[in-house]
């Protein structure tokens, strides 16, 4: 075979192989996809459409004023997610909150809504005051609660740099 | 005054730049020694004038000079001096000063060691710096000035955010930074050498170093910012699959990817096209990160407070970069000539497959991290892709290329035979089968993935041992000259080794931690005795204790081995009055094979507090593994035949001495004119 032959068909190969990975990452992607997706919802979501039980969500809105209760086995924290909307959900988390969870705050929470209560097991809150979650501030948006340019509905509103938290069980 | 005079560099400097990128490209292509003269002159003058800037705003921070915006929101007179430093860079307008500081930094390195490059091949890689240059500093002057003042001056500032206030955050941003900015060098080599249509041995050999000194960087940049969330933020983990993170992994796996390429385009002359591309790629994923954490499009647990101004900013950088530097390589890549032949198992095989696997790893890490981008786009669905998306993606292409990367080294040039490398691998077959079954039999749960990932772990490290044994096994057979020879190996050889050994222990990390960490969480009072992984713990309260700008909460946890005291962890819980923060500091104890991780939450009505106790198996390699890859990755830059500027003299040094390592470096082509 010429060398020039022989370049070609080892190219060839080359390019097969390639090929070949991509088909098996695509397949790898494809299914993974399928099964590890979560959606993002808002109370007002959750009322349209009640979710199929055990599927895992994003759950997300502002933590409404004095829901936070503490429950009696000293580690579960009961609270209220609202949107701005007629609708609210309970959640229940156990474990350490985040440093920055606080009442009026936005938050994200993700788990399963068993029975009318969300029962979450990783709760995301921002380590910023002044930012909210771009799913929360688009759904708040929607509710006419919040437009863009005024300040977010928190606190006490400084604006500085920040790096995130979020707790897991 | 200095800051203003800061500000007046700055900007200096962007004219200085605009300068950089047009005129030694001009002298480039019409030989003109002067204007290439001016290009390496205005490389050194950019970084001079980003230096003096840089050091006006530390002077500011460092002074608390409160008349500046940017130190009132992120400074406070009472915080320690090396968060008053760090604080410099803890902020999006002073980190993007540090990130064009480190661009010009590469810039005038080039243009000072690169003094046996070819003349024309040198201006264009200081054009294309300064043109990356232009982009970066027109960025900051006009959207994010570090020195805007505030007047009147507040009386003290809004202190930095209290996560920030950590040894590891502060040196974090720095080495990523260095990272991510070190492509650009590999990228302004690729664009130039597209320009000059030439790809040849030379060129992998100069570009390799930078690639490596960049990926070396980055990744002791990564390892920081895991090990800041892992102690910092207090949940336990080290990775989270968050796109912030992913920001900064995609340009460490095309980077890794390329230093492997580079190898065989500067030893066979083969793969040039690709590693180019692969150049292009890898600095356009650092500024696609730089573009997912300054712009919010993602949500993500770490992000800086986001300016949707900015975010088109860089977008619109981010096009003409990749979209002018895929448009050239479109252009001008069908010109290269194509390089050398090799079968397909051998060396040039092994790490053409090292290749694919890193870049199709690195395209599903991508997909899942534009996935939520995507389908808001097209079906205006808000979706997230977690960890359990990468697990599942990941994971199976990294298998196949860990059980390669014992065997890539100790392939040859050209042809391989499987049969004799098999027959040298014996003994690591059999360690590799002795560790799964070990494994098998010991672990509780998850025994099978355990199993695999231990076994990959040792499969790695017994072929690294292997692959050394066998370079200094000496004619005589004497342990003396055995050793001798294994400590005049090439450096690069080493480098090799210790960056896979690296790997491998990460590896074993990862994979016990994973499957085998347990934690406790439970509400306290104290005296309460919880047992954990054979310890056990004991929750003994609560004191106050003050800090210099926070007050705190300091647990005290006693650990118990048996009867005996082993030791105390305080994890505490500060507030940082200024701010108005509270932040959980975790305890840790680490020995070689764990980590005890507790943290203490807010207390309960009962009083009550609620404790969450880990112990994280293996989590200390994770360090370990990291330091190795990155003590691999110094010791191959420090090798004669790579260090910059080095080639001529290299050619004598290694002659004679060619059994022990690669091939012989060969003769530098006269490459430019």
């Amino acid at each position: 075979m010429s060398k020039a032959k022989l370049k070609k068909k080892r190219r060839l190969y080359a390019v097969l192989i390639g090929m070949g990975l991509l088909g098996v990452a695509t397949a790898l992607v494809l299914t993974a996809i399928e099964d590890t997706l979560v959606f993002f919802r808002t109370p007002t979501d959750i009322a349209a459409e009640t979710p199929a039980p055990d599927q895992r969500l994003r759950l997300g809105g502002l933590v409404a004023k004095d829901s936070v209760e503490p429950q009696e086995d000293g580690i579960t924290t009961r609270f209220v997610i609202e949107d701005g909307g007629p609708h609210v959900v309970a959640v229940t988390y156990t474990g350490v909150l985040p440093d920055l969870f606080r009442e009026g705050q936005g938050v994200v929470t993700e788990g399963v809504l068993i029975n009318g209560v969300f029962r979450a097991d990783e709760v995301l809150a921002k380590h910023d005051e002044n930012y909210m979650p771009k799913e929360v501030a688009d759904a708040l948006k929607e509710q006419g609660v919040w437009q863009e340019g005024e300040p977010a509905p928190s606190p006490n509103a400084l604006p500085s740099a920040s790096y995130g938290g979020k707790a897991t069980q | 005054m200095i800051v203003e005079f800061g500000h007046f560099a700055l900007i200096l400097a962007l004219v200085v730049a605009i300068g950089q990128s047009v005129l030694p490209m001009v002298g480039a292509a019409r030989r003109d020694v002067r204007l290439a003269a001016f290009g390496r002159q205005a490389a050194h003058a950019q970084f001079a004038l980003l230096g003096l800037s840089f050091a006006a705003l530390t002077y500011a921070f460092v002074t608390s000079d409160f008349s500046v915006a940017l130190v009132v929101s992120n400074s406070h007179s009472l915080k320690p001096m090396l968060y008053k430093i760090s604080g410099v860079w803890g902020n999006h307008e002073g980190s993007m000063l540090l990130w064009v500081l480190i661009l010009a930094a590469f810039g005038s390195a080039v243009a000072a060691f690169g003094r046996n490059l070819p003349e024309s091949l040198k201006s264009r890689v200081i054009g294309v710096q300064g043109m990356i240059g232009v982009g970066f500093l027109l960025f900051i002057v006009l959207t994010s000035n570090p020195f805007e003042r505030m007047l009147p001056a507040p009386l003290d500032g809004r202190d930095l955010n209290p996560l920030l206030q950590d040894p590891g955050l502060a040196f974090h941003p720095p080495f990523l930074y260095l990272g991510y900015v070190g492509l650009s060098v590999a990228f302004s080599f690729a664009v130039a050498a597209l320009i000059e249509g030439k790809v040849d041995a030379a060129w992998a050999r100069w570009v390799r170093p930078w690639t490596l000194a960049a990926w070396s960087s980055l990744t002791l940049g990564i390892a920081l910012g895991s090990w800041w969330a892992y102690y910092e933020l207090g949940w336990g983990g080290w990775w989270f699959w968050d796109p912030v993170e992913n920001a900064s992994f995609m340009p460490w796996l095309a980077a890794t990817a390329l230093l492997h390429s580079a190898i065989v385009v500067e030893k066979r002359d083969a793969l040039k096209s690709w590693t180019v591309l692969l150049a292009i790629i890898a600095f356009s994923l650092s500024l696609m990160g730089t573009f997912i954490v300054r712009s919010g499009v993602l949500t993500s647990v770490h992000a800086f407070a986001v300016d949707p101004e900015r975010g088109v900013f860089i977008l619109i950088l981010l096009g003409i970069a990749v979209g002018g530097s895929l448009a050239l390589y479109a252009w001008r890549a069908p010109d290269l000539q194509p390089g050398g032949l090799f079968r397909p198992i051998s060396r040039e095989g092994g790490l053409l497959i090292n290749n694919l696997f890193l870049a199709v790893a690195c395209a599903t890490v991508l997909l899942g991290t534009l996935y939520p981008l995507i389908a808001e786009a097209v079906a205006d669905e808000k979706i997230s892709v977690g960890p359990p998306f990468f697990n599942a993606t990941f994971i199976p292409l990294m298998i196949p290329l860990i059980i390669l990367m014992a065997a890539g080294p100790m392939m040859g040039w050209k042809r391989a035979g499987i049969s004799g490398l098999l027959h040298r691998l014996r003994a690591a077959l059999v360690a590799t089968a002795a560790a799964a079954l070990v494994v098998l039999f010991v672990a509780e749960t998850d025994a099978i993935a355990a199993a695999l990932g231990v076994a990959a772990g040792v499969w790695v490290l017994a072929g690294v041992t292997t692959d050394l044994v066998h370079r200094c096994r000496s004619r005589e057979g004497t342990l003396g000259a055995g050793l001798n020879r294994l400590f005049n190996l090439p450096r690069s050889v080493w480098g090799t080794a210790l960056g896979h050994a690296g790997v491998a222990i990460v590896v074993m990390g990862i994979t016990v931690d994973s499957l085998m960490s347990t934690d406790i969480i439970a509400a306290a009072e104290p005296g309460d005795r919880f047992e954990l992984a054979g310890r056990t713990l004991v929750y003994e309260g609560v004191e106050p204790k003050m800090g210099p700008n926070y007050m705190s909460e300091r647990g005290v946890i006693s650990v118990y081995k048996g009867d005996e005291k082993i030791a105390e962890l305080d994890p505490e819980r500060r507030f940082y009055p200024v701010q108005g923060m509270t932040t959980t500091e975790a305890a840790i104890r680490s020995t070689v094979f764990e980590d005890l991780y507790v943290v203490i939450g807010e207390q309960d009505e009962q009083g009550r507090r609620t404790v969450r106790l880990h112990h994280n198996p293996l989590v200390p390699w994770l360090w370990f593994g990291t330091i190795i890859m990155v003590l691999g990755g110094v010791l191959s830059l420090s090798d004669r035949r790579l260090r910059v500027g080095a080639p001529i003299r290299s050619k004598k040094a290694t002659t004679g001495k060619t059994e022990g390592g690669a091939p012989p470096a060969g003769a530098q082509p006269e490459a430019g004119d």
